[in-house]
């Protein structure tokens, strides 16, 4: 058992502001559980564990940065980890916290807040992970896709950086022969998100809603083809991307209109 | 006689919980200087951001506020929105979000019987070493998981953050093959259940009581989880629309989450409230492990609530069977989702969900944008009945040693099953 433990990879689950719906498709991996448990060696899990220890190698940590008391949580995670992974869309990009980016800050804490707005320390802007400390992996997706993080533990434990789809939701789609969205009269980000998670959304009859994040370069131009064939302003796309990419939606707002 | 005795601890960040929470308590010989449970979880502000929220989106979206309990959400959310349009659905898809309900309820159930409670029963800090010492308890709770969350994914495309339900009904439907393997793996689990009931049956579960009133949907013919009226073991009901007349919500400095009261001092709800209102219509299988499990109603016993959470993974099997049964019977009707138009309005969902009631409210405008959001989260409504149980336990157990004060305490919350991260986006103000 010794012997087994020592090289086993010692990893640790951390969660900022989420639903710990990521760390709950860790849970979910009931099947493969035990083979997991083979080659790692779980240190640290507050929603699953008691006991806690600080000797983790892998951190995967799910959740945006929203306050100011995670700033030195998350760096003190990044200096024990050697391998820093970012779980999900919250940590990635913000997922739908970064949604009060977009609005009038002091709008928001009035709605939640009343005349006490000052009672939450919360900063003014929602950030991923990535813009406080380094980060080495990003798993994507509103939650993660169970064998998409299967995949990227093997990768890490065989000591490669995994690999990210470079092609779009819509291709995935595509290859399944699901009637297109778009046809149907709704509005789907399929053609600039991220594939790798099998077009879920769109396999099951909704749009895609862009929980895995733009890819911003040339699908943006097949973007604009599908704007222009369909008769849509950009008014009906970024109403869109403000579900799930409000952090990065200026950016592609440019990266659509300035080529356009 | 004992000399005075003071007692001084937090336990921060308590674990095997959903979300962040702490636990204070500061006592001098029998007297409770400080006692409360502070819930620090981020506020994530789903009631600003989500106004302007086209009704498409709007269940989608709200799911997100709970990764556990997203199944529930997206059900309290398209009926809130079904209310304020004036939307009536088939009673085939009150049928699949049951089913849906039914397999969020087992894996919720399951998580928490077997991977949260059982290492406080079996004296382990995880299930992680159970799978060790405790092969087969392990090997059952990895099978009923596996099949409450092929169930959801079956009905609602996902498990966590639901595809399929839509406002007006459902966007696809499962195949028969599919229904059929779904029927021989939920009767195939039936033996796995009741040996769990064995099991569960031979720990010994702390001993405490305090009367305090359940809130709970319920119907006369039906154990509710989908709909009903919303009804306290007072004896009062109300309906939807009418939850304020019933419940009130209040705020308190040390928590990120409101509390609510009814009639008494606070009040409970999830699985044990609902038994407690509605043993009778528990199916049959459900009772039978209840009887395995000696659990009988009216139980004041919250650490209780674990065992009345197995009795419910057992109604949701045997009713998802029936259900299933139904649908095969019949044969898929379509249209599976009714077209509607969209009009200004207001409109309340109440659902029962793995951790106790749920409300939506929503406005929308004439564009059919949200306008108003108001959620109750069932871990806000359970929090002050946490905090007095907590204070009539600590008395009774102040001869212990702290760490087994500690951990009865953590214990007693982990009973409840709180699910922080969802109950914390919606906090308002801090009394000073």
């Amino acid at each position: 058992m010794g012997r087994e433990t020592e090289r086993r990879v010692r990893v640790g689950f951390f969660d900022f502001a989420s639903c710990e719906g990521c760390q709950l498709q860790v849970l979910n991996l009931e099947n493969e559980l035990a083979e997991i448990l083979q080659h790692v060696e779980i240190v640290n899990f507050r929603e699953a564990m008691s006991e806690r220890m600080d000797n983790y190698v892998v951190a995967f940590v799910e959740g945006s940065i929203t306050r100011p008391s995670d700033i030195p949580r998350i760096k003190e995670i990044r200096e024990k980890a050697e391998i820093l992974v970012a779980l999900g869309a919250c940590a990635v990009d913000g997922c739908v916290n970064a949604n009060r980016n977009v609005l009038d800050v002091n709008d928001v804490r009035k709605t939640v807040y009343g005349d006490k707005a000052d009672y939450f320390d919360v900063f003014d802007r929602v950030v991923p992970v990535s813009e406080v400390v380094g980060v080495d992996y990003e798993v994507e997706g509103c939650p993660i896709d169970r064998d998409e993080f299967l995949t990227v533990l093997e990768s890490l434990l065989a000591g490669k950086k995994p690999h990210k789809a470079s092609y779009p939701v819509c291709l995935e789609c595509q290859i399944r022969e699901n009637v297109c969205m778009y046809d149907l009269g709704e509005v789907c980000l399929g053609p600039i998100i991220r594939g790798g998670c099998k077009a879920r959304c769109p396999s099951n009859g909704f749009v895609c809603n862009g929980c895995r994040g733009v890819i911003k370069d040339s699908n943006l131009d097949r973007m604009r083809e599908i704007m222009h064939e369909y008769g849509l302003k950009w008014s009906d796309i970024s109403k869109k991307l403000e579900l799930f990419n409000s952090w990065s939606l200026k950016e592609v707002e440019v990266g659509l209109l300035q080529r356009g | 006689m004992r000399g005075l005795r003071k007692i001084d601890f937090e336990v921060h960040y308590l674990t095997r919980v959903e979300g962040h929470a702490n636990i204070v308590l500061s006592a001098s010989d029998r007297t409770i200087k400080e006692l409360r449970l502070e819930i620090t979880e981020a506020p994530r502000f789903f009631e600003a951001f989500m106004r302007g929220t086209n009704y498409k989106d709007v269940a989608y979206v709200v799911s997100r506020v709970c990764g556990i309990c997203s199944i529930g959400h997206s059900n309290a959310s398209v009926k809130a929105t079904e209310a304020a349009f004036g939307v009536e659905v088939s009673e085939q898809t009150k049928l699949l979000r049951k089913l849906m309900m039914h397999g969020e309820n087992m894996q919720s159930h399951a998580l928490h019987v077997y991977f949260l409670a059982f290492p406080d029963f079996l004296g382990a800090p995880s299930v992680f070493p159970l799978m060790d010492s405790n092969p087969e308890v392990v090997k059952i709770a990895l099978k009923v998981k596996r099949l409450a969350n092929d169930l959801s994914d079956m009905f609602a495309g996902r498990t966590t953050h639901p595809i399929r339900n839509v406002p007006g009904g459902v966007t696809m439907v499962p195949s028969k093959d599919e229904m059929y393997d779904m029927k021989r793996r939920l009767y195939d689990a039936m033996p796995d259940i009741e040996t769990t009931a064995r099991l569960l049956s031979k720990v010994k579960i702390p001993e405490f009581e305090r009367k305090t009133e359940f809130i709970a949907l319920r119907k006369e013919d039906e154990y509710a989880i989908y709909d009903g009226r919303i009804t306290s073991s007072t004896g009062k009901s109300v309906d939807d629309s009418d939850y304020k007349a019933l419940i009130k919500e209040f705020v308190v400095p040390h928590s990120t989450a409101k509390h609510a009261r009814a009639s008494m001092d606070s009040y409970m709800v999830g699985a044990l409230a609902r038994c407690n209102l509605s043993f009778g219509n528990l199916s049959p299988f459900a009772r039978r492990i209840a009887d395995i499990c000696k659990f009988t109603v009216p139980n004041f016993n919250p650490f209780m609530n674990t065992v009345a959470q197995l009795v419910e993974i057992a109604h949701s099997l045997e009713d998802s069977i029936n259900i299933i049964d139904c649908l095969l019977d019949q044969g898929v009707e379509e249209p599976i989702r009714v077209e509607f138009d969209v009009k200004a309005g207001r409109g309340v969902g109440v659902v029962e969900v793995p951790r106790g009631i749920l409300f939506h409210e929503y406005e929308y405008d004439a564009e059919g944008r949200l306008v108003y959001v108001n959620l109750v989260i069932p871990t806000a409504q359970n929090l002050e009945n946490i905090e007095l149980d907590m204070k009539e336990l600590v008395p009774k157990i102040m001869d212990r040693s702290e760490e087994e004060i500690q951990h009865l305490l953590e214990m007693l919350v982990r009973a409840y099953d709180p699910c922080i991260s969802c109950s914390a986006h919606m906090v308002d103000v801090k009394i000073v």
